[in-house]
């Protein structure tokens, strides 16, 4: 129950008190100024990057070529921003992260929870939690550096031999020279994988005790216990968490902009191949975007990214649980 | 029926629930795997040229030349993030409170949830607004990029100083307000200090976030590689802008200042975080007790 | 005027006698890597045997007094080696510090337009348009040449593998994929390469070396222009690659570049150098293999035809040692100023570069200004105008 609740009883005795007022009307203050950044981020991006939209028009920034050398201060036509290559890049990069990181960080969750001796649990959700104090930049250059050599003969198996498959194939195909998809989606990885346990495991200690016990009591197993008792249960969180990890993973960057090559002419179906997202193009040519339209087309990038985070964000809120906060937003 | 002899159904009842416990530990080594990778291989670079040379020292006039250090970037991290700070944590404080002890309705809800969605909003993408909103017109400098960590700041001290304030109890405001103590003052002399040692925690947290972010820098500040700059209105380096360029570089004796820098800069994070878990171990146990 | 004429005189007269007595010094006086005496003794290359144009130490203006104490620039970051290095001997010179921000040409001329720095770098003279956009006063101030090397990681292999701009705009343009292509192993009957996938690294950030290495494609390689869609689009600060990763900066090219076995990519000659990576030579407009160093470059840079604004190309010249991969990169500055210690630090700055730092260069790899531009550079930056008024009247 809210402390607010409990004052409301006595509303006579606030009038009275100018200095209420003023602290009171400080602190709406601060909340308002929350409110007016997002307002003015999004205001913001949205007025950087409207005269490229209005010099091209919004829909034909939708092609997967962006050769800003071609653009010029008259030409309407054809827009040389494409930005469809990016949204590609940033949802692929971020979908094989999910499909590495949501089963093992339920894995994880599962373990500490329902597993490992209580004594051991702090310590091993403390560490697995230091995983996500590692920044950013040092995971790029450890990729640059660790992860990309380590994964050439991994990708040369993959060019070898699934490359041959009928139809998948093309999603394994090299040359691999390191910067990829791929690389980037490990490193995504890694990055989101302490968030969606922290989240998860919160999620699995609000089950009830009850149903785990009464699973217990019917015979099960503690593997049937999590399947009849804690999963079921958890499915919403476990859908939000994941949601929430997927909006972290859309908008990294600089690990990203080191591993991925930074290819911004078109898609490659094969996941070895280097390519681009929203925000590693932001970062590759924010400064020194000269051409005509170039920084309002890296402005509608940026407006694009926006609009793909917040959706998932909203969406994993709203999933989660509809009222009740989200656990471990901190993260 | 057969006790003694396990029938089919219920070996293959075993069998899966440990593959299921194999298939946790497994994961759980997966998780451990690259801290553990990433830690040794930063720690095993870092440490060849860590040292106080490189904590004393800016970076030498020619970036392929060994020596030097990155005194410069740590400076500024000091600083930008210290700006940063003092900017997210009032705010974010005091619109908790607004949260925890005022607000109802429409209005709180809408704070609550655009707290929750600022979170998610992509660092870059701040560092973009904090570029058309104020370095178009002041330029590239240290307080820029204070104004774009704040930003990723504020979230994180909202979210954390409410969750402390709601364990305050009820009783410490109801006492307060039977000796006649004004709300505000029960909050400024009551509430906060209560819950001090949690918003802390949240304060550090964020605190750690920030001193790790690269990508809104590259936009704000821009980066200053030869010089230590006091001054945040000008343009200044920081230990995440030195160990992105410097790491980049094919130059050897470049990549040894930036892996010393990585592990300069893991150990300033871990740090604060370790710092933070611990306390917060602490103030919630505390505050829990009440 | 009398009086600032006379002594544009007595510069020229000093540059004269200065080039004369140090002619033949070279580049034996600098602290060059180990790389270049490596590459030293290679058959038929004129590198390292003193040809260099010596600097020439225009004087003339003295240092401005009043000053501001720092200065904000970026750009380039073929010359940001270089600049490094100035800046830091300018801080002990005259202790005025320059933060120069190693970003790209691109954004060299970005931040100068939008005038959120004082001075921007770039390794491509501004466009009309773009001159336009930042209100027509920019001057163009030539810093040092520079090559822009093809520089490789194949196994086995050291520096002086050869190429024609046709065989490097085929590779760059996609259609020559594999290292042991014949057209590459015809050019190098000696080497044996290997069957591997070339991997192609060029710039992410819109940049002057790519503006240099895409001048020579384009007036060398046909395949290339024509791959581009033409000439107004196979040459600039950016290009639309057809292949290849993208790396930020010639520092992040290198990277990639000695990261990546395979790989293939373009940088300044220092940045190859100090890497210890392999340099390729290339083909010139007289039919010789030319391996990139100070004295090819100064070669390439003696018959250019430099016109008043200082806007000019060097690439695929003509002379017989003329490496034809060669720039320069430039200074850009707002002639008129509205900070007068911004001015005059701009103007002392510049004016150093030009007296002390040119001799700098050769310790980089880069090739000192000749005496002529150095001349002409300094009047350029005598021309910065505090709110109408020339700062730098003697």
């Amino acid at each position: 129950m809210s402390p607010g609740v409990v004052l409301e009883r006595s509303p006579g005795r606030r009038r009275r008190r100018p200095g209420d007022q003023v602290f009171r009307s400080l602190t709406l203050a601060m909340g308002a100024l929350v409110v007016l950044t997002l307002v003015g981020i999004a205001w913001f991006v949205l007025g950087a990057a409207l005269p490229g939209i209005r010099h091209y028009g919004f829909a034909s920034f939708l092609h997967e070529r962006w050769a800003p050398s071609e653009a010029t201060s008259a030409g309407h036509h054809p827009n040389p921003y494409g930005v469809v290559q990016f949204i590609y890049g940033t949802l692929v990069t971020s979908a094989v992260a999910m499909v590495i990181a949501v089963p093992v960080a339920i894995g994880v969750a599962l373990f500490i929870n329902e597993v490992a001796p209580p004594r051991l649990r702090r310590p091993l959700s403390a560490t697995t939690d230091l995983l996500a104090a590692v920044p950013s930049v040092v995971y790029g250059f450890w990729a640059l550096f660790a992860l990309l050599p380590a994964l050439r003969p991994v990708a040369g198996f993959c060019d070898n031999t699934l490359a041959l498959l009928p139809v998948v194939g093309v999603v394994f195909k090299g040359p691999f020279f390191g910067f990829s998809y791929l690389a980037a989606s490990i490193v995504l990885a890694i990055m989101i994988l302490p968030i969606i346990t922290a989240i998860v495991r919160e999620v699995f200690a609000t089950v009830p005790l009850d149903h785990k016990e009464a699973a217990l009591a019917l015979g099960a197993t503690r593997w049937e216990m999590i399947r009849m008792a804690v999963l079921p249960y958890a499915r919403n969180g476990i859908f939000g968490a994941s949601f929430l990890g997927l909006a972290r993973a859309l908008g990294e960057t600089i690990a990203v902009t080191m591993v991925i090559g930074n290819n911004v002419l078109g898609i490659s179906a094969s996941v070895l191949k280097p390519g681009a997202t929203l925000a590693s193009v932001i970062a590759n040519e924010f400064t020194e975007a000269n051409q005509p339209f170039h920084l309002p087309a890296l402005f509608v990038v940026a407006l694009w990214l926006l609009l793909i985070t917040l959706v998932v964000n909203v969406v994993g809120r709203l999933v989660m649980n509809r009222g009740q906060r989200v656990p471990g937003g901190n993260l | 029926m057969s006790v003694l002899a396990p029938s089919p159904l219920a070996r293959r009842r075993r069998l899966h629930d440990r593959l299921a416990t194999a298939g946790m530990v497994v994961a759980l080594a997966v998780t451990l795997a690259p801290l553990l990778w990433v830690l040794v291989f930063v720690a095993g670079q870092g440490l060849k040229y860590l040292g106080p040379q490189f904590l004393a020292n800016n970076p030498p006039g020619n970036v392929s030349l060994g020596g030097g250090g990155f005194y410069n970037g740590i400076v500024g991290t000091v600083e930008i993030v210290g700006i940063a700070t003092m900017l997210a944590t009032p705010v974010g404080i005091l619109a908790a409170v607004y949260l925890v002890e005022y607000g109802r309705g429409r209005l709180a809800a809408i704070v609550r949830f655009v707290t929750d969605v600022l979170v998610g909003v992509p660092t870059i993408v701040i560092g973009a607004f904090v570029y058309s909103f104020w370095v178009l017109r002041y330029g590239f400098s240290g307080f820029a990029g204070s104004i774009a960590l704040a930003i990723v700041m504020v979230p994180i001290v909202v979210r954390s100083t409410e969750e402390m304030l709601k364990l305050v109890p009820d009783d410490l405001r109801e006492a307060a307000y039977a000796l006649g103590v004004p709300r505000w003052r029960t909050v400024l002399s009551v509430v906060l200090p209560s819950a001090a040692a949690g918003i802390t925690t949240g304060v550090m947290l964020a605190v750690a976030r920030a001193a790790g972010e690269t990508a809104p820098l590259l936009l704000t500040t821009l980066g200053n590689d030869l010089f230590t700059e006091y001054n945040p209105s000008h343009r200044m380096s920081t230990l995440s802008l030195e160990i992105f360029g410097n790491a980049i570089t094919g130059f050897q004796a470049a990549q040894g200042r930036a892996w010393a820098g990585a592990l300069t800069l893991i150990g300033l994070v871990l740090g604060l975080t370790l710092i933070a878990r611990i306390v917060s171990g602490r103030s919630d146990r505390a505050l829990r007790r009440q | 005027m009398i009086r600032g004429k006379s002594i544009g005189v007595v510069t020229a007269l000093g540059v004269a006698l200065l080039v004369s007595a140090c002619g033949s010094t070279g580049s034996s006086t600098s602290g060059a890597p180990t790389t270049q005496a490596e590459v030293q003794g290679q058959e038929g290359s004129i590198c390292g045997h003193g040809a260099a144009g010596a600097a020439a130490a225009p004087s003339g203006i003295a240092k401005l007094d009043g000053a501001a104490g720092s200065l904000s620039g970026a750009g380039s970051t073929f010359v940001n080696p270089i600049m490094t290095l100035w800046s830091s001997d300018f801080q002990k010179a005259q202790g005025a510090q320059v933060a120069y921000q190693s970003i790209g040409s691109g954004g060299g001329v970005q931040q100068t337009i939008a005038k959120t720095v004082d001075f921007g770098a770039s390794d491509a003279p501004m466009k009309d348009d773009e001159l336009a956009r930042a209100g027509g006063d920019i001057l163009h101030v030539p810093l040092v040449f520079g090559a822009v090397v093809p520089t490789y990681n194949l196994a086995g292999q050291t520096s002086g593998l050869k190429f024609t701009g046709e065989v490097l705009g085929q590779i760059f343009a996609n259609k020559i994929t594999k290292w042991n292509d014949p057209a590459i192993t015809a050019l190098n009957p000696d080497a044996t390469l290997p069957d591997q996938a070339i991997a192609v690294v060029h710039r992410s950030d819109g940049s002057g070396t790519t503006d240099i290495w895409t001048d020579y494609l384009t007036k060398a390689s046909p395949t290339w222009t024509t791959t581009l869609g033409g000439a107004d689009k196979s040459h600039g600060k950016d290009v639309a690659w057809p292949t290849g990763i993208g790396g930020k900066g010639n520092e992040g090219v290198s990277g990639a570049v000695s990261q990546t076995p395979g790989a293939l990519g373009y940088v300044e000659l220092t940045y190859a150098l100090s890497q210890k990576l392999p340099v390729g030579w290339v083909r010139n407009k007289a039919g010789a293999f030319i391996q990139p160093c100070i004295e090819t470059v100064t070669a390439a840079a003696t018959d250019a035809a430099v016109p008043a604004d200082l806007r000019f190309s060097l690439t695929d010249g003509p002379g017989t040692n003329a490496y034809p991969i060669t720039g320069t990169t430039w200074a850009l500055v707002h002639q008129n100023q509205t900070d007068a210690g911004k001015a005059k630090a701009l103007v002392n700055f510049f004016t150093w570069i030009m007296d002390q730092g040119q001799k700098e260069a050769p310790a980089l790899n880069y090739a000192p200004l000749s005496a002529d531009l150095q001349i002409k550079a300094v009047a350029q930056i005598r021309k910065i105008q505090l709110n109408g008024q020339p700062v730098a009247r003697p």
